[in-house]
């Protein structure tokens, strides 16, 4: 009999999908390989159908996005009961992801801003989400969005990691591959190289031993030369603080690394690694000039948290919506 | 991002004492809270010293790991500038601060919270000033409270 294993997204953008589908025609070895008894985006599967398997029938469930409503914190329990083992898919369930972000403002600050204050909306009834509708004599329930946003582990307990936004089609092949073959390594393992990226970019001979940047550059400003390290071009680069196994893909495309890959296994903190490694390689000794340089980076949290605040050690505290927002 | 300012019930709390964690570097900082003590000056006794080889060891880790584990204030102590007994990891501690104390503000930590400052190892007296002021800029903040890190029993719908 075939394994089985299924897909499900919680807060996400589709991409990871996206990442399962680019396996190409190497998803024609894994559909013969496995089966897939449960893929929301692709397949007419309901929740009924997994709900109705034995507890553990599921070889593996592969979780992508990260959790914000009750709908998807019961879909990721009901996975994990369901799945023999539990795999965290992307960014997003692996360290909380770019949804993540939003955890540095409140929930009622988000839910005016989108469903009010923007410039764009259109919202003459003020019409906001609730988790319960009474229209007409009938009664919707809806998901309840939850006031922080969490990584998957910190929902249920997970049992590998794929890194990456989105992972490559190669490293979930990989995962699936071990798992067939029953090698798959100790559990809570991130199923990628544990070595910095810089370590391995092909760009690697063009970094100067030691680097003293004036500033910070941003990627539109400059003409980024194709071959040479993107931070002796002055340019912020993610890589020696970011896991490798991504295939160098920003790298290629002549853009800095953001991270995606999340920390390496010495590192528990990958925004405070991020930082001490970037700040370091400034030039300046004085402090107006240091900050002048640091202004270059508009928006720290956003940059060196980009994947990760959900996962940081220390969570943010948003500031109380003020009557301005 | 707008000021977050402690309730009128923090501030009025006079019994809230601020822990603040120290680190201090072993040969300029460290040997001016030595001085101080031996030179029997008093100073505010909320500091925790944790003394390090240099300001420049102090990994943002750790700073953020101390306010994730309810510490009200982070303080390190260096070398003046020219004077790292490494050469320039005090350097290196100023540019880490700099874009460290930005993130941290934006993570809901106010400034007062976090401090950098050069004391040499004869400056017995400026360590006492700056650990007073720091003190009752923190107390006047009131107590940080990070917000807890979920565990999965207890995220309910």
């Amino acid at each position: 009999m075939k394994l089985k294993v299924a897909f499900y997204w919680c807060a996400a953008c589709g991409g990871c999908e996206e990442a399962v589908v680019d396996l190409g025609e190497k998803l024609l070895d894994v559909v013969a390989a496995v089966e897939i008894a449960f893929w929301p985006v692709a397949l007419d599967f309901k929740r009924k159908d997994v709900e109705a398997l034995e507890d553990g029938a599921l070889a593996a469930a592969f979780i992508n996005g990260a959790v914000r409503t009750s709908e998807q914190l019961e879909m990721a329990r009901l996975l994990q009961r369901k799945a023999q083992t539990v795999v965290a898919f992307g960014s997003c369930a692996h360290t909380g992801g770019v949804p993540g972000l939003a955890n540095l403002y409140p929930r009622e600050t988000l839910l005016r801003t989108v469903y009010q204050a923007l410039p764009s909306v259109v919202n003459p009834e003020a019409t906001h989400p609730t988790p319960e509708v009474r229209d007409s004599g009938r009664h919707l329930e809806l998901p309840q969005f939850f006031d922080t946003v969490y990584a998957l582990d910190q929902v249920i307990e997970v049992d590998y990691y794929i890194p990456g936004c989105p992972p490559t089609p190669a490293l979930l092949a990989d995962a699936v591959t071990a798992l067939l073959a029953g090698r798959l390594p100790e559990k809570g393992a991130v199923l990628a190289p544990d070595r910095a990226l810089c370590d391995e970019c092909p760009r690697r001979d063009s970094k100067p031993e030691k680097l003293a940047l004036a500033e910070f550059k941003r990627p539109h400003e400059v003409l980024i030369e194709p071959d040479k390290c993107l931070l002796a071009q002055g340019l912020l680069c993610l890589g020696p603080a970011t896991r490798s196994g991504c295939g160098w893909r920003c790298i290629d495309g002549n853009m800095p690394c953001t991270g995606c890959f999340g920390p390496t296994s010495r590192v528990r903190d990958f925004g405070a690694k991020a930082i001490s490694g970037m700040a370091s390689l400034l030039g300046c000794n004085e402090a107006g000039t240091i900050i002048r340089a640091l202004e270059r980076i508009p928006d720290p949290a956003g940059t060196f948290y980009r994947y990760s605040l959900p996962a940081a050690p220390l969570r943010p505290r948003p500031a109380a919506p003020s009557a301005a927002q | 991002m707008s000021e977050t300012s402690p309730s009128s019930a923090e501030s009025a709390n006079s019994a809230f004492e601020p822990k603040i964690v120290a680190f201090f570097c072993n040969w300029c900082t460290y040997l001016a809270a030595d001085l101080a003590g031996t030179s029997r000056l008093r100073y505010a006794p909320n500091i925790r010293v944790v003394r390090v080889m240099c300001s420049g060891r102090v990994d943002p880790q750790f700073v953020l790991d101390a306010f994730a584990q309810g510490a009200d204030g982070v303080l390190i102590g260096g070398c003046h500038p020219g004077d790292c007994h490494y050469q320039e990891g005090n350097y290196k501690a100023l540019r880490r601060f700099h874009l460290l104390r930005r993130t941290l503000e934006q993570l809901g930590v106010e400034p007062e919270r976090f401090r950098l400052e050069w004391i040499s190892a004869a400056e017995a007296d400026r360590l006492r000033t700056v650990v007073n002021e720091m003190v009752e800029q923190v107390r006047a903040r009131g107590p940080f409270r990070p917000k807890a890190a979920p565990q999965f029993q207890e995220v309910t719908a």
